[in-house]
C-alpha cells in the first residue's frame, strides 16, 4: 500500500491575483473620487465666472447717477431709479400678501386639518403649484388681476401675481417650522388651561417664527428676481416717474435688465451689467439677513 | 383673562367657569378654524384659476383655429397676415431641444457633485460646496439669460463656426447649469438616504468607496435619482427667461443645434412684448401654448411623484 503524497493545500485565494486586481480597483477609486470632486469644482467654477463677468463689466457703470437716474434711450444716461423703487414697491405687496396666506394656510394644514381626503386634496394641490412654471402664473395674473378685475399693469396686480408664485414655498417652509416646535410645549399650554387658537398664537407661532421668517425671505428673494410672469403681465420699462400707489403701473429691476441685455450695443450690456449687480446684491443682502435668523435662533429646543 | 384673575382673588375653578362662559372666546375658537381654511383654499383656488383660465381662452382659440391644426401642424407662423399658421409642433421641438441639451449638461455634473457630497466629502468640503450651490439655485434666471447671451454663446462661437447668435445649444448648456442644483441635492438627499450600515456591509466585504457609491448607494437610491432627473427635465422646460434671452425667436422643426429656435415659454413672452390686439387668434395663441406647457410640466412632476413613490426603496 502506498501511501499516496499528500496534495499541498490549495489556499482560498491567490494573493498574488488580488493584490493585482486590489491596484485596479483603488486606481478606479481614486480616479473617479478626481473625477466627481473636478465636476463638482466645475460648478464652482461656472459661479466664479459668472460673478466675475458681471462684475468687470459693471462696476464702472455702478455710480450715484445710476441710481438717480430713470430710463433712458442713451446708455450713459441709463439709470434703475424707476426699477428700483418698483421693486421695493412690489415687495411691499408680496411680502404681507404671500406671508398671510403662507402661514395661515401652514396653520391650517399642521394645527386644524383632519386626515381626510379634502385636506389630502389641499396637500397634493400646494406641491402641484410648486412645479407650475412662472410663465403659467403670468397667464393667470393677466387673465384674473389684470383684466377681470382691471387692474391692468399695477404694482397690485404684480404683487398678487408674485404671492401666488411663491405661496408653496411659503406654505412649506412655515409647515416644517411649525412641525419642528416639539408637541410637549402644545400639551403643556393646554394643560394650563388655554384654548387652541391662544396655544398656536402664544406657543406655537412665537417658535416657529424663526423657520417662518427664513423660509418667506427665501421665497420674496425669488419672488424679486423673477421676470416671465412681469413681461405677461404687460409691465413696461421706460418709465420716467415714481409709482405713488399701489394701482399705479411701474416697472420693476429684471424687467429693467431684461430690456438692456435684449438691445445690441455693448454699452447697453454694461448698464444691464451693473442692473444685475444690483439685483444680486439685493438677494444677497436677504439671504444674508436669512442665514443670520436661521444661526441665530438654531437649536431651540 | 389672566389680567382679570389677577385683580380679584378668585378660585380657580371660578376662573374656569368664567373662562369658559366668555361667549366672544368660544366665538373667535369656532371662527378660527373656518378663516383658516378659507385662507388655505386659496392655493386651490389658485390651481382652479389656473386650469380655468387655460380652458377657457384655450377654447376660444380652437373656435378661430382647428384644434387639429394646431396639435399636428408642423408651422408656427402666427404673426402672417396672409396665411397665419398655428401648428405647435416648432415650439414644442425648441423646447424639448434646450431641455434636452439641458438634461446632458445637467445630469453627469449633477450626480458626481450629489455622489461626492453623499459619499466623500468631508464636512469641511461640504461646507463650502453646499451654500455654494445654493447661491446657484438663488440666481434669478433673468441673470443666467444675459450670461448665456453675453458670454457663453461667443465662447461656443469661437469653438463652433457656423453657430448662430441665437441658438439651442448656449441656453441649453445654461438651463443645464441652472438646474444642477436641483439634481444635485435632490440626489444627495436621496443617496443620504441609504443607511450608513448598509454601506458599512459593502466597506467590510472589502469594496472601495467608489464601489460602494455605484454598486450600492446609486442602485438603492436610483428611484430618487431619477425623479430629481425628470423635476428638473419639467423645470428646464418651464424655464422662460434663458431661452428669451438667448434661443431667439425662430420656431422651426429642424434637428439643428445651432441655429435660432423658439420655446413654447419664450413665444408666450414674445406676443406679451409685442403689442397683439386683445381678442385676436394670436392672444389667445398664448393660452394655448401656455396650456399645452401647463400639461407637460403637470405629467412630468406626476411621473417624478409616481417613480420616488414606487421604486422606493424600504429599510
Amino acid at each position: 500500500m502506498r501511501i499516496t503524497e499528500r496534495q499541498p493545500v490549495r489556499p482560498l485565494m491567490d494573493p498574488e491575483a488580488v493584490e493585482g486586481r486590489m491596484k485596479a480597483r483603488k486606481a478606479a477609486d481614486r480616479l473617479f473620487r478626481m473625477l466627481f470632486l473636478t465636476s463638482t469644482l466645475l460648478v464652482l467654477m461656472v459661479l466664479g465666472v459668472l460673478f466675475y463677468r458681471i462684475l468687470s463689466q459693471g462696476l464702472g457703470n455702478l455710480t450715484p447717477a445710476f441710481f438717480e437716474n430713470f430710463a433712458s434711450r442713451m446708455p450713459e444716461k441709463a439709470g434703475i431709479r424707476a426699477a428700483l423703487t418698483g421693486s421695493l414697491w412690489l415687495m411691499a405687496v408680496v411680502a404681507p400678501v404671500s406671508m398671510i396666506l403662507g402661514v395661515g394656510t401652514a396653520v391650517y394644514l399642521e394645527e386644524y386639518a383632519k386626515k381626510n381626503r379634502l385636506n389630502d386634496w389641499v396637500r397634493m394641490n400646494i406641491s402641484n403649484l410648486a412645479g407650475v412654471p412662472s410663465v403659467v402664473f403670468g397667464l393667470l395674473g393677466l387673465t384674473v388681476f389684470a383684466r377681470a378685475l382691471a387692474l391692468g399693469n399695477s404694482i397690485l396686480a404684480a404683487g398678487l401675481t408674485m404671492s401666488l408664485l411663491i405661496l408653496p414655498v411659503i406654505i412649506v417652509a412655515s409647515q416644517e417650522a411649525i412641525r419642528a416646535v416639539p408637541r410637549d410645549l402644545r400639551e403643556a399650554s393646554f394643560g394650563m388651561g388655554a384654548t387652541k387658537w391662544q396655544t398656536i398664537v402664544r406657543v406655537v407661532l412665537p417658535g416657529a417664527v424663526p423657520g417662518i421668517l427664513t423660509g418667506s425671505i427665501l421665497a420674496l428673494s425669488r419672488a424679486i428676481g423673477e421676470t416671465a410672469p412681469l413681461i405677461v403681465l404687460g409691465v413696461p420699462v421706460i418709465i420716467q416717474f415714481l409709482p405713488a400707489g399701489v394701482l399705479d403701473t411701474f416697472t420693476a429691476l429684471p424687467m429693467q435688465i431684461y430690456d438692456w441685455a435684449k438691445r445690441p450695443q455693448a454699452a447697453f450690456q454694461e448698464v444691464a451689467s451693473a442692473g444685475i449687480i444690483v439685483l444680486l446684491i439685493l438677494l444677497l443682502a436677504m439671504n444674508s439677513a436669512a442665514v443670520l435668523i436661521r444661526n441665530k435662533f438654531r437649536n431651540r429646543y | 383673562m389672566g389680567k382679570q384673575a389677577t385683580g380679584e382673588r378668585s378660585s380657580v375653578q371660578q376662573m374656569i367657569a368664567k373662562s369658559a362662559g366668555n361667549k366672544r372666546k368660544r366665538a373667535a375658537e369656532r371662527a378660527v378654524p373656518a378663516v383658516l381654511f378659507l385662507i388655505a383654499a386659496v392655493s386651490v383656488l389658485t390651481t382652479a384659476g389656473i386650469v380655468a383660465t387655460l380652458v377657457a381662452e384655450t377654447l376660444t382659440f380652437f373656435t378661430k383655429v382647428p384644434f387639429r391644426s394646431f396639435i399636428f401642424g408642423t408651422e408656427w407662423l402666427p404673426f402672417s397676415n396672409k396665411d397665419p399658421q398655428f401648428g405647435i409642433l416648432p415650439l414644442v421641438a425648441g423646447t424639448l431641444k434646450v431641455t434636452l441639451i439641458a438634461v446632458i449638461t445637467a445630469v453627469p455634473v449633477g450626480l458626481s457633485a450629489a455622489v461626492y457630497l453623499s459619499e466623500y466629502a468631508s464636512d469641511g468640503a461640504r461646507r463650502i460646496i453646499k451654500p455654494v450651490l445654493e447661491v446657484l439655485a438663488g440666481i434669478p434666471t433673468i441673470v443666467y439669460g444675459f450670461f448665456a447671451l453675453t458670454f457663453v454663446t461667443p465662447l461656443l462661437q469661437s469653438v463652433i463656426p457656423g453657430l448662430k447668435v441665437f441658438n439651442a445649444l448656449s441656453p441649453g448648456i445654461v438651463v443645464g447649469i441652472m438646474i444642477i442644483p436641483m439634481i444635485a441635492s435632490l440626489s444627495e438627499d436621496a443617496m443620504s438616504a441609504v443607511p450608513n450600515p448598509v454601506r458599512e456591509g459593502a466597506l467590510a466585504m472589502g469594496s472601495t468607496r467608489f464601489e460602494v457609491a455605484v454598486k450600492v448607494v446609486l442602485p438603492a437610491a436610483l428611484s430618487g435619482i431619477l425623479a430629481s432627473v425628470v423635476l428638473a427635465a419639467s423645470r428646464a422646460i418651464g424655464e422662460t427667461m434663458i431661452v428669451s434671452l438667448a434661443g431667439g425667436s425662430t420656431p422651426n422643426l429642424d434637428a439643428g443645434f445651432t441655429g435660432s429656435i423658439q420655446t413654447m415659454t419664450a413665444y408666450i413672452v414674445q406676443v406679451a412684448t409685442g403689442d397683439a390686439g386683445y381678442g385676436t387668434p394670436v392672444y389667445y395663441s398664448i393660452y394655448a401654448v401656455g396650456s399645452t406647457l401647463f400639461l407637460f410640466t403637470l405629467l412630468m412632476n406626476w411621473a417624478a411623484h409616481r417613480i420616488a413613490k414606487r421604486f422606493r426603496e424600504a429599510y
